[in-house]
């Protein structure tokens, strides 16, 4: 079964992908974004700042739902010790990091003339930063431990231990007063956004996700190369 | 594919993270009033130990027809439908601040009913819709 995600097989393929994402990827942008920054109406009580929703939102999702994957990855990878997926954590963690900072900067620039203050020690916005700290943290272990094994242990673990933090965040708002509102989209599929703007919501979603795919396949595949380049070395 | 090895490792990570979910539950737990970002009108009646001369936010709905504006200061009613508490404030607020809107208020508490506020943040709730839509449900309201 693991045969399957075998590196050398999923080389070939990754070219391709990546080709074809490339092709797709900027039409989408420039429909997404014309959909949220022109099309889609101003909101009846933010205005045109909700327009950062566009991108802050679908920033927070991906920002959780990485740590989630590699959290995860991790826990297979500690369990049956395939070396494989610690390539593919490695990879996603720089994404989850970067979207998860996008996530805190954007919502910094929204509670502005939204709330009045760029920063709130509340629940769900200290729980994001805990969350960037764990992907720093996960990052660095990858770069200052010198023996691979180990590197690939305690970042495993520090993404397990973070996997904690995950339902925190997503039900922070839930649990205690923030000033963070409670979310829109709710987990049964139920939504308070109206449809002219979940549209673009879903569109930018969408359009990041490629983005982050493109960015994953890349450092996939320069770590595969990596990899070859140290064996052949050996040899 | 179990081996002796996997299993081992599969009851370490089980015991770790049953182990960590239950240690950050209770630390959760008993840093509840310090995470709450704000108290409500009614958390405040129902304290026993209010400390006058802290700093505290209070948190909850700007109260229907409250706002009275003044030269010198703001003063509005913070309700949550149970209990309500009396704010005066003088600067600016917020953009979204107004009647019947989520609201908190930071300052000092002079008694349990009055409290000054020396910042003033607005509370948005997760419902986003375009402005004709909103006027239309005013008029069916009507």
């Amino acid at each position: 079964m693991f045969d399957l995600i075998n590196p050398s097989r999923i080389f070939n393929w990754i070219e391709k992908l990546i080709n074809f994402i490339n092709s797709i990827f900027f039409i989408l942008l420039i429909i997404a974004l014309t959909f949220a920054l022109v099309l889609s109406p101003p909101d009846y009580l933010q205005g045109d700042s909700v327009r950062i929703m566009y991108v802050h939102v679908p920033s927070a999702w991906i920002g959780l739902a990485s740590f989630t994957a590699i959290a995860l990855l991790s826990i297979i990878s500690f369990i049956f010790k395939i070396k494989n997926l610690n390539l593919i954590t490695k990879s996603i963690a720089p994404i989850g990091l970067l979207f998860t900072c996008l996530a805190i900067i954007t919502g910094s620039l929204w509670g502005q003339p939204t709330w009045g203050t760029w920063w709130a020690w509340d629940a769900r916005i200290t729980s994001m930063l805990v969350l960037s700290i764990f992907y720093i943290l996960f990052i660095l272990a990858h770069k200052l431990i010198d023996n691979k094994d180990r590197a690939n242990k305690v970042a495993n673990l520090i993404a397990i231990i973070g996997l904690i933090n995950i339902p925190v965040i997503r039900y922070s708002v839930d649990w205690w007063n923030t000033l963070h509102q409670p979310s829109s989209i709710k987990l049964d599929g139920t939504s308070s956004i109206h449809p002219s703007m979940l549209l673009p919501l879903m569109l930018m979603l969408l359009v990041l996700l490629l983005y982050c795919a493109l960015i994953l396949l890349m450092k996939y595949k320069t770590e595969i190369i990596r990899i070859k380049k140290k064996n052949i070395k050996r040899i | 594919m179990l081996t002796k090895k996997v299993k081992k490792r599969v009851s370490f990570l089980s015991l770790l993270l049953i182990s960590l979910v239950i240690a950050v539950f209770f630390i959760l737990k008993s840093l509840t009033s310090n995470i709450l970002y704000f108290k409500s009108p009614t958390d405040i009646q129902l304290s026993q130990d209010i400390i006058f001369n802290k700093k505290i936010r209070v948190g909850g709905m700007v109260k229907k027809n409250s706002i009275k504006i003044n030269a010198q200061e703001i003063k509005f009613v913070i309700t949550d439908l149970k209990n309500e508490i009396f704010v005066s404030y003088s600067g600016t607020v917020p953009n979204l601040f107004s009647e019947g809107k989520g609201v908190v208020a930071e300052g000092k508490l002079k008694d349990k009913n009055f409290f000054i506020a020396d910042r003033i943040l607005a509370k948005h709730d997760e419902k986003y819709m375009p402005p004709e839509l909103k006027d239309l449900m005013k008029k069916n309201v009507k």
